[in-house]
């Protein structure tokens, strides 16, 4: 059998940086294969290239044995290739099916286009109300619009980035069935994650990429994670390991907490309430957009309640603002990095002393003690790993993953007695991301209250004593981490909000009517 | 004061031709700003449509040619702007601000020799049966043919924004221009077209002022009325349809500003020129209570530069 695709040679160079390095793979027609690798490993550009958005540099693509050079989106659609991208490209304030039509070359009319989404998207078990707006769905439902709209396309080949990250357990079985089955009708799905046991579980093949070139190929089911996570990060990984304690007493005690204002697409927090010990991680799990941030907020001080909602060691803090809570040793690392954590034009010296100025002592009768500061941010660097030429450097001009280590090391250097971090190691790669975990252990070792909210559960499970799950403004009562099972998480997450999979009959006659539109008029 | 003496047909008359700059222009900004792009050198369109209108006009001893040089003109000056923020990446509230003081010195370069020189007469368009209405028939149905342009205009943005293709084209690039890039929408043509659209609709505002409302030129004669089309967007919640109530709302406090100075009521006319502003901010305010941007309807992307980095 002739391959669906095959890339041969494909290079893509940035300035200062070689994205792609003479990559060569080949997907064969009804082929689910993975494409993975670490953050900045290639992943995105190589499909980029695929779908026209990023022209390569040398190398060639053959669709169907013909040569493939897409100039735009358009003509890689054209020819049957369709993506699923990591950052949704969604239109908050449309509707569903003008998100869809945006995304199609020759969209039928709006009422004919919405008859058709939703018998499609019944059709995959994704169901789809195509006149709500984008702004008010789930990621999980955001993710079947986009879905929807590659499958109204008939694609060949459907590019799918990093497509589980914001999903439920449950949710990701759904998508997978959905996967499985366009396989059986002959789709070609190119995967890309970096997590490998959905790929083991996904995929026929497999192509790592590390640092812009193929590190290996192989067929993932007959390979151990551990042998696939050694490919791709090219050493074996340190798993953070952790000494038992027993939890001391309460220090942090939150109880009715409830947001009363939100931002237009936010999430009201509803009679949130829990305690955390000294020396102990509470893990908070759930998909992006169920009160995560609306929680850091409340947490860091951010937003301000009423005074007993939260409490630090029996003294009632809920009403003090950040800079009074951080004085009495509750910090926080909000997930936003750039511009919420860091002033992204700033020194690291001044971001330093934006957030430690009180505990480290930074300030003297209202001056800058510069030469402390520069040692604060000296030491950070220090103890962190944070790779940078000095610290004279702005903030902006760090990758992720050595700037979330700048940002957590600064607060975890200030000895505090509780720290809460939202998503600490998102878009971090895998190396930088169990040293962050390391170091929260560690700070909980010695005696810290910490709170890590994530949408990893993976990391969670890792790092957590306890877990809670928030859906929807609501807080699950904690439970022990140890001896959970997935199932259970996905269950304590709200599981698959609503969603079913439909029966199989009526998905292949809706299917054949959208895929022969020559052969008439669809049968009633 | 003597509110007997003002006569209320001829105000309501004169409010449609006083409201039609601002709809003019404000329709435009409109287009833009839905496509992300917050032009604020409106003045400066305007009144280079006015002087470039007036010239054309008066040279050509045409209106019609008047009004297509007014609207090349806007498009022209709006395309520097286009330039400077599409592709040079410029701050966009502080090359519109260039724009208009740039605008208001051409406008007065072009404009020397033509002070003092009388305008053209436009002719009012006379429908028979309609005009000739009682008391609807004035109001309604005796203006210049640029009063009914305008409002088709707005019909027409409004029915393409709602029901075609390039207008939810274009409203996709105002609200998330990095994905309508990643489904391969050409961000910055896209917005430049706007942007011209803009600029030509503000150039018609303007010679409507010099060509049928004074009917003459003087220097700096738009006297801030880009502003208030600034003003009308945001007041308008960035709804066609709603421009059109609120030019006529706000060209209605200009009439009945000028009727009560001529019916010699004791108030500053100060206190009604700043009027628009003030209901603008209250209807920010009113609509902004808690509720937030979605309700507001501002597009997401309103003045912020798009560059591709892929």
């Amino acid at each position: 059998m002739t391959d669906l695709l095959t890339i041969q040679g494909l290079t893509k160079a940035y300035p200062g940086v070689v994205a792609n390095d003479d990559v060569s793979f080949a997907i064969a027609p009804g082929e689910i294969h993975a494409l993975l690798g670490e953050n900045g490993a290639g992943k995105s550009t190589l499909v980029k290239m695929i779908y026209g958005l990023v022209k390569p540099d040398a190398g060639a693509m053959h669709l169907h044995g013909q040569p493939f050079t897409p100039p735009e989106p358009r003509a890689a659609r054209a020819a049957g290739v369709a993506m699923v991208f990591q950052h949704f490209s969604l239109f908050e304030a449309l509707s569903v099916a003008e998100n869809v039509g945006l995304g199609m070359e020759s969209p039928p009319p709006m009422n004919q286009l919405s008859r058709e989404i939703r018998e499609v998207s019944h059709a995959y078990g994704l169901p789809l109300d195509p006149r709500r707006l984008v702004g008010d769905l789930s990621a999980g439902e955001r993710q079947r619009v986009e879905i929807v709209r590659c499958l109204l396309q008939d694609p060949k080949l459907l590019i799918m980035d990093e497509p589980t990250s914001v999903l439920t357990p449950q949710e990701v079985e759904i998508l997978f069935a959905t996967l499985n089955k366009l396989k059986s009708e002959g789709t070609s799905i190119l995967y890309i994650s970096h997590k490998l046991e959905e790929i083991r579980a996904l995929c026929d093949g497999a192509t790592i990429l590390r640092r812009g070139k193929v590190v290996g190929s192989c067929d993932p089911r007959q390979q151990s994670a551990a042998e696939l996570a050694e490919l791709m990060v090219g050493e074996a990984l340190h798993v953070p390991d952790r000494a038992a304690s027993e939890p001391g007493e309460v220090v942090l005690q939150v109880a009715g907490l409830t947001s009363e204002h939100v931002s237009t697409f936010g999430t009201r927090l509803q009679n949130v309430g829990f305690e955390v010990h000294a020396g102990e991680v509470l893990g908070i799990g759930g998909v992006a957009g169920n009160g995560q941030d609306e929680l850091l907020s409340a947490l860091s001080g951010e937003t301000r309640g009423a005074r007993e909602t939260v409490r630090l060691r029996g003294d009632p803090v809920g009403h003090l603002g950040p800079n009074a809570r951080r004085d009495r040793g509750m910090l926080s690392a909000p997930e936003e990095r750039l511009g919420h954590a860091a002033a992204p034009d700033m020194s690291l010296t001044e971001n330093g002393v934006l957030s430690g100025w009180q505990r480290e002592k930074l300030t003297s009768g209202g001056f800058v003690r510069w030469g402390a500061a520069r040692a604060f941010a000296e030491k950070i660097i220090e103890g962190f790993d944070v790779r940078t030429p000095g610290t004279h450097v702005a903030a902006r001009a760090l990758s992720g993953g050595n700037l979330q280590k700048f940002v957590i090391g600064r607060e975890i250097l200030q000895r505090p007695d509780v720290l809460v971090v939202n998503q600490p190691t998102w878009g971090v790669d895998a190396a930088a991301a169990a040293a962050i975990r390391q170091a929260l252990l560690d700070l909980a070792a010695q005696g810290a209250a910490v709170i890590v909210i994530s949408q990893d559960l993976d990391e969670l499970m890792e790092v957590s004593d306890r877990f809670a799950a928030l859906n929807a403004g609501h807080l699950s009562a904690p439970r022990p981490a140890r001896g959970l099972t997935i199932e259970q998480i996905g269950l304590m997450l709200g599981g698959a909000h609503d969603m079913d999979v439909a029966h199989t009959e009526d998905a292949e006659q809706i299917k054949d009517m959208y895929q022969n539109p020559k052969s008439g008029e669809p049968r009633p | 004061m003597d509110l007997s003496s003002i006569n209320w047909i001829l105000l309501l008359a004169s409010l449609m031709v006083a409201a039609t700059p601002i709809l003019l222009a404000g329709v435009g900004e409109l287009v833009t700003e839905r496509a992300g792009v917050l032009n604020l050198g409106v003045e400066g369109m305007m009144i280079t449509g006015a002087i470039c209108g007036f010239a054309i006009g008066v040279e050509t001893n045409s209106a019609i040619l008047g009004f297509v040089a007014a609207a090349l003109a806007g498009a022209a000056l709006s395309m520097l702007f286009g330039l400077l923020t599409q592709y040079l990446l410029s701050n966009q509230v502080a090359t519109g601000l260039a724009l208009t003081l740039f605008g208001l010195g051409l406008s007065a370069l072009i404009g020397q020799g033509y002070i003092g020189i009388k305008g053209l007469e436009v002719a009012k368009i006379h429908i028979p049966l309609l005009s000739d209405i009682p008391v609807l028939g004035p109001i309604l149905f005796r203006h210049d043919a640029m009063v009914y342009v305008s409002i088709f205009i707005v019909a027409g943005v409004w029915a393409t924004l709602r029901y075609t293709r390039a207008g939810l084209i274009l409203r996709a690039v105002g609200e998330n221009h990095d994905a309508a890039h990643a489904l391969g929408y050409k961000v910055v043509r896209i917005r430049l077209m706007a942007i011209a659209f803009g600029g030509a609709c503000a150039g018609l505002g303007g010679a409507y002022l010099s060509l049928v409302r004074v009917p003459q030129w003087t220097e700096g004669m738009t006297a801030g009325a880009g502003w208030i089309a600034l003003a009308l967007v945001v007041f308008a919640s960035w709804k066609p349809w709603r421009i059109l109530i609120g030019a006529y709302l706000f060209g209605g406090l200009t009439v009945l500003q000028l009727n009560l100075q001529a019916a010699g009521m004791k108030v500053p006319v100060e206190y009604l020129a700043m009027s628009p502003y003030l209901v603008t901010i209250l209807v920010l305010v009113i609509m902004s209570s808690g509720r937030g941007r979605a309700h507001l309807n501002a597009p997401a992307e309103l003045g912020r530069s798009f560059h591709a980095s892929s």
